[in-house]
């Protein structure tokens, strides 16, 4: 016997929906399965048509990623037997590993550059935030409007003026530079977002704080922040992947020192011929930090994106 | 515990002025009630006292010190707000434990166990103690926010209707619990409500507010039994006072427009004829609605008294209430 519920869904309308999201699910997750593949593949398995399913996996494309590699005679291969599982993936094509890439470099570039820029939105955002939520700031409404208005035109279009500005300022090609260009982008998006969540929590909590013996600092602290750990999860997610996928003002900004990981990958391409390996390798570790820091954030990301949605 | 005075006290919000020259002495050791329909400033008053407002002009004192420009944590006050705002993020304990655990009074944890238990130990919810704040039913949630009030010892009290959302018989518990606290530890205390009850049992005086102004200050027996104007009298009284013209029993000082009875107030027997319209057997009394020459008239009869709709009784006033066309109080 089934009973009849307005609110609870049906069995046969449950299934259909979970099999819609499973679909969509294997259709969103195939391109990064079939990067995450071929990140295992050897150089002509990656190319080969019919594309290969079935394939005999090899760390090739991860060797080729970390390493820069050299081709040497024959005489000075067989005086120096390969040493390491790397250096005989290496000797089949008889090359001899000649040292790191920079692909450890850029990385740790972005990891810098992505979650600096990252902490910083979130920090400057909170507390700006919270001041356009509580305080009668003049011109409040303006100053907002304002402050989003630096999304409406992509960031792009403003590359040529902050090319010449950073040139002048010393700022191209530096860490710093490239935290606080990424800082301003995402800084609009963070105000907003978190004027949303902190605008949500009743100001009676910050004035029962006050009363019972806090300063103001201490009452946001201690009773608004974690309320708006929800909000701040979900807007440090949004701000990173920002960060993380930035690829044009990094092609412009940075060629060394700064170089992020984006504008590196499709280097690898030059190196050796089309190494697509080494570039689905390079794509698959440059996924991993954004979806573990989702994955560890993910029960506040699922709140923060219905924001709003249901009023306690 | 300490007294607290408010000179000439001011507040506007915009046009709207919320307090209007509000002067009024709490006394060490008081209970004071602030009665008012809604709009008519005590909760301002409240928060202008705590530090949650700035005055537009006029003075506070708390315990001899002017605490203008003082902020709330330094003017030593506790509040219970008429929504229960607990830390949702914490449990009941560390909502308890929450202001002695302030930079100002830093207590230290063994002495913080004690009074929280002790408190939690009155209001009941010993336990609860362990819960997330919200997982507590709205009485739960009511009796943890003012008991994060007394873990406090602090110069007054605020209490803005803290039982108003509690059901029948705990509002009745908490009611002669509160005064006990308030009579052992002296506490002086300041208290909103529109309940009548709690108004007249709990209070050793009372203060009436109309549009922000302080209309009346008195012990409740005096607000109750001589006010100053209509309005002060139709404050308290259950069922509310009877207003009727003068001319209805006539015999009243001259100016009188318009006389008010209460309920007890009026003599059965002897006077004008009025006709029942309904009883309402309350158990303890009967309360009948009479109507006389138009007018209704709530009054209160022995409970053997077996009237029935549609009889017709003598009535009169004893010690009636006169009132002049502005309401205002003719001795």
């Amino acid at each position: 016997m089934s009973s009849f519920s307005v609110t609870e869904p049906s069995d046969r309308s449950k299934w259909f929906a979970g099999t819609l999201v499973i679909v969509y699910a294997l259709i969103t997750m195939m391109p990064l399965a079939w990067i995450m593949l071929t990140g295992f593949k050897s150089p002509s398995d990656a190319i080969s048509y019919p594309p290969k399913v079935v394939f005999e996996p090899t760390l090739e494309g991860y060797v080729n990623l970390f390493t820069t590699r050299t081709r040497q005679t024959e005489e000075y291969l067989e005086a120096n037997p390969p040493e390491t599982w790397y250096e005989e993936i290496v000797r089949e094509y008889d090359m001899v590993i000649a040292g790191p890439s920079k692909f450890g470099e850029r990385f740790m570039n972005s990891v810098i550059i992505g979650f600096g820029s990252t902490f910083l939105s979130i920090v400057l955002g909170t507390l700006a935030a919270y001041a356009f939520s509580r305080f009668k700031i003049p011109l409040a409404d303006d100053l907002l409007f304002f402050i989003l208005s630096t999304r409406m035109m992509p960031p792009i279009a403003v590359a040529i003026p902050i090319f010449l500005m950073y040139r002048t300022l010393g700022l191209s090609d530096t860490h710093l530079g490239m935290i606080l260009l990424y800082t301003a982008v995402n800084i609009s998006l963070a105000v907003w977002l978190l004027k949303g969540f902190i605008d949500e929590i009743p100001r009676e909590y910050e004035e029962a704080a006050l009363i019972d013996g806090y300063t103001r600092f201490q009452a946001f602290y201690k009773v608004v922040l974690p309320q708006a750990a929800t909000g701040i999860a979900s807007t440090a997610i949004f701000c990173l992947i920002f960060a993380w996928n930035e690829y044009a003002f990094a092609v412009l900004l940075t060629s060394g020192t700064a170089q992020t990981a984006p504008p590196f990958i499709p280097t690898i391409i030059g190196v050796g011929g089309l190494d697509w390996p080494a570039v689905a390798a390079g794509a698959t570790i440059f996924l991993l930090p954004v979806m573990v820091f989702t994955i560890l954030l993910r029960k506040h990301l699922l709140r923060g994106i219905t924001f709003g949605a249901v009023r306690k | 515990m300490a007294e607290v005075t408010l000179k000439n006290l001011c507040k506007s919000f915009g046009e709207d002025v919320a307090v209007d020259d509000v002067s009024m002495t709490i006394p060490d050791g008081a209970f004071v009630v602030l009665l008012g329909p809604t709009g008519a400033g005590k909760t301002t008053t409240l928060r202008l006292i705590s530090g949650l407002e700035k005055e537009d002009s006029g003075e506070i004192w708390i315990g001899g010190r002017n605490v203008s420009g003082e902020t709330p944590a330094q003017r030593d006050v506790a509040m219970v707000f008429q929504q229960y705002s607990l830390y949702p993020h914490l449990t009941v304990k560390d909502n308890l434990a929450f202001p002695l655990k302030s930079p100002i009074l830093k207590t230290p944890q063994a002495e913080i166990d004690r009074k929280v238990a002790e408190v939690a130990e009155v209001l009941q919810i010993s336990h609860k103690l362990d819960n997330k704040a919200t997982e507590l039913s709205g009485g739960e949630m009511q009796r943890v926010s003012i008991g994060r009030a007394l873990v406090r010892e602090p110069a007054v009290y605020l209490m803005d209707e803290p039982l108003s959302s509690l059901d029948a018989k705990l509002r009745t518990d908490l009611r002669v619990e509160l005064k006990r606290i308030q009579g052992s530890l002296g506490a002086t205390l300041l208290y909103v409500t529109h309940d009548q009850i709690e108004a007249m049992t709990m209070a050793t005086h009372v203060g009436v507010l109309d549009q922000g102004r302080l209309v009346q200050f008195g012990t409740p027996r005096e607000i109750y039994e001589d006010p100053d104007s209509l309005y002060v009298a139709s404050r308290l009284g259950l069922p509310r006072i009877n207003v009727l013209p003068a001319d209805v029993f006539g015999g009243v000082p001259p100016g009188t427009t318009q006389i008010g009875m209460r309920p007890e107030h009026i003599r059965q027997g002897d006077g004008q004829d009025a006709e029942v319209m309904r009883v309402e057997h309350l158990g303890d009394q009967n309360r009948l609605h009479l109507t006389l020459k138009g007018h209704a008239i709530t009054t209160i009869a022995d409970p053997s008294t077996d009237y029935e709709p549609g009889a017709h009784i003598k009535i009169a006033p004893k010690n009636p209430l006169c009132f002049d066309a502005d309401g205002n109080r003719i001795r």
